[in-house]
């Protein structure tokens, strides 16, 4: 198990009060909770995976994610069972584009 | 002046050695023999007294049918009496076809494809046990079987024969013609393995003229259900992948006329045509025809009208009756079931379609694709001849005029069209290992096993779109190898491969329409749920064919 954490500052998009939770947690997939918290314009993740040594990996897939929806006053908690990052990409694509929707 | 061929040439020496072979047979099985019909018990003598050393021997491996029993008499042979074959196959499936290398019974082997025995292939190989002259495309080893490579003996495998020899092969045609005319018609000897022996056969596949022996197995043929996926299995990813191959390359470039590979992405799109092409008006302007074994995901979208035809390589177990009810889009005999015929699907899928879409296992950065990888001689079967364009072909389709446009526009080139080769993958396959690398395995192997060239499934300059999860790479629109490989790292997602991308031309190629992300095809990501397929699960498939459809047990949960 390893735990990672990531903080992106000046986002520009608040999502919806509702928290969202999608996915499983079971072999090569995730889950994955969004909820609006006050970060003073922040977003935190913090990944718990199973699969130890992704590091770069997940920075690198978190950091775009960032780039694609600029969120402001957002936590994301992740539980991760050796997901791709493909499907890590679409979970969160998916559980967001929800809110966005919502709003 | 010319050198006159001796009078006393003799040009009937394949002939003569045949009828002593048939005369040595005749004389070991006496009364046994009843005109071709052979009881099981003696197909050892019939092997001693019509193979000889040094044999070419073609064995009917297929993807479907296997002459499984003649297959396991041949590895029985005491290699005292019998050796030095060379095997060909266009499937090498079975453990007993790797037994006559072990025991030495073969040292020589050609074939197209060894899926199931890949690993054991590979350890054959480098303990010297075999030999391998090439690994070939089912289309090339049925050419060479007519050339260079004519078996000398052929055993085959039918459903059914009459007392005269006629052979019926039910819908798991296959190989067959090709195998036994070229052996056939150059004073070769014939031997079929059938399920039953009966007055009347509901067709004939194959005249009792071309065959020389049949014999009535204990058990009938194994058939492998090869190309039956369970949807229960499809991922989202690949869903949100089948999207984009329909929205991306399907309706972009009218593709009437395809060949599909085997596997899950590819069942994706099948399984999503009723649904999310449905919803996009596509029904009629996309995959009408195709060149495709019957897979069951195929079942919902015949049923909802997109497919006018379809002609197969061999067929797929539990299709028959589903088969027998659609004659107006599978191919037919009079007895109402399919004939499949492998070298005439592999002509079609060659010439006669736009498109072909398949999965690999690595990529590297000119596109080259190969699902050799390392401890494993697989071969491909038919996506080379499938994933290749047609150098040959001369009739005009708007798809492949369209991608021959996109790849000529700027040069100084006469109007030509451009088959649509698509690889389809995830950048990651199981446990992490990255589908996209800087170099393919294939050269340690090609290395190893002593191949003059690395066995390649796909070469990159027959490729035009790379599709992943990222997006679609269309390398029809790269104007240079740079552009091209900065394409493909555009793709390749969070592999090393992909990391290495220059951003900003990645960026440069996503302005001109070269990379097309899931976004700018405006597709939404919320529909790619396992909700959008058409059939979720086997039952759902035996729903959709009305009942018709009979999956084999191993897929029944119910």
């Amino acid at each position: 198990m390893e735990t990672l954490n990531y903080r992106f500052e000046n986002g520009t998009r608040k999502l919806s009060a509702k928290a969202e939770l999608v996915g499983v947690v079971s072999s090569g997939n995730l889950e994955v909770l969004i909820e609006p918290a006050d970060l003073q314009g922040g977003c935190a993740v913090e990944i718990k995976t199973a699969a130890r040594g992704f590091g770069a990996i997940w920075e690198a897939v978190i950091g775009d994610f960032n780039k694609r929806w600029q969120l402001a006053d957002t936590r994301i908690s992740i539980n991760d069972m050796g997901a791709t990052p493909a499907v890590v990409s679409l979970r969160l694509d998916q559980a967001v584009e929800a809110m966005v929707e919502e709003k | 002046m010319p050198v006159a061929t001796p009078a006393d040439h003799v040009w009937n020496r394949r002939q003569t050695n045949r009828n002593e072979r048939l005369a040595r047979a005749g004389s070991v099985l006496g009364n046994s023999l009843e005109g071709k019909l052979l009881p099981s018990a003696r197909i050892a003598d019939l092997l001693y007294a019509v193979i000889e050393s040094g044999d070419r021997v073609c064995l009917e491996g297929n993807n479907q049918k296997q002459a499984d029993f003649l297959s396991k008499a041949l590895a029985g042979l005491d290699p005292a009496r019998v050796h030095d074959l060379h095997m060909l196959f266009s499937v090498l499936a079975l453990p007993e076809h790797l037994d006559v290398f072990e025991k030495g019974i073969a040292s020589k082997l050609d074939f197209s494809f060894s899926g199931p025995q890949a690993g054991r292939l590979a350890k054959l190989a480098s303990a010297g046990k075999l030999n391998i002259g090439a690994i070939h495309t089912y289309l090339e080893l049925f050419g060479r079987y007519f050339v260079d490579l004519t078996p000398r003996v052929a055993l085959v495998a039918a459903q059914a024969a009459d007392r005269h020899g006629n052979l019926y092969t039910g819908p798991n045609t296959e190989d067959t013609p090709a195998i036994a005319e070229a052996t056939a018609f150059s004073s070769g000897i014939v031997i079929a393995q059938v399920n039953e022996i009966v007055d009347v056969l509901p067709r004939i596949d194959i005249p009792a003229d071309w065959v020389s022996f049949v014999t009535k197995a204990p058990t009938p043929h194994y058939i492998e259900p090869l190309f039956t996926r369970d949807p229960a299995q499809i991922s989202e990813i690949q869903v949100l992948m089948a999207m984009m191959a329909i929205k991306g390359i399907y309706a972009e470039y009218g593709v009437q006329r395809l060949n599909h590979g085997i596997g899950f992405d590819t069942a994706a799109i099948e399984l999503i045509l009723p649904t999310y092409a449905e919803s996009l008006g596509l029904r009629g302007k996309i995959c009408k025809h195709w060149a495709l074994n019957p897979h069951p995901a195929l079942i919902p979208a015949i049923e909802a009208g997109f497919v006018e035809s379809v002609h197969s390589f061999g067929s797929e177990l539990g299709m028959e009756d589903y088969i027998r009810a659609r004659p107006d889009v599978f191919f037919v005999g009079p007895d109402g079931s399919m004939r499949s015929n492998r070298a005439f699907s592999q002509t079609a899928g060659h010439y006669a379609c736009d498109m072909f879409i398949g999965s690999t296992l690595q990529i590297d950065l000119q596109g080259n694709s190969s699902t050799a990888t390392l401890g494993r001689i697989a071969g491909f079967g038919g996506a080379p001849n499938m994933g290749a364009d047609a150098r040959g072909r001369r009739h005009a389709s708007p798809a492949w005029l369209k991608a021959g446009q996109q790849a000529r526009a700027g040069k100084n080139a006469i109007p030509r069209g451009q088959k649509l080769v698509v690889q389809t993958v995830e950048t990651f396959r199981e446990h992490m290992q990255p589908a996209f690398v800087d170099k393919l395995d294939a050269w340690q192997l090609a290395e190893q096993a002593n191949m003059p060239i690395p066995p390649v499934m796909i070469y990159g300059d027959d490729v035009t779109h790379i599709l992943t999860e990222e997006g679609i790479a269309n390398l029809l629109l790269c104007r240079t190898e740079e552009e091209r490989e900065q394409a493909i790292r555009g793709v390749a997602g969070y592999t090393p491969v992909g990391l290495a991308r220059d951003k900003r031309m990645v960026e440069n190629l996503r302005d001109r329409g070269i990379i097309r992300r899931a976004e700018d095809m405006g597709i939404d990501k919320r529909l790619a749920t396992r909700d959008l397929l058409a059939a979720k699960n086997m039952k759902d498939l035996v729903r959709a064919s009305g009942g018709l459809y009979n999956p084999p047990k191993r897929f029944r949960n119910w």
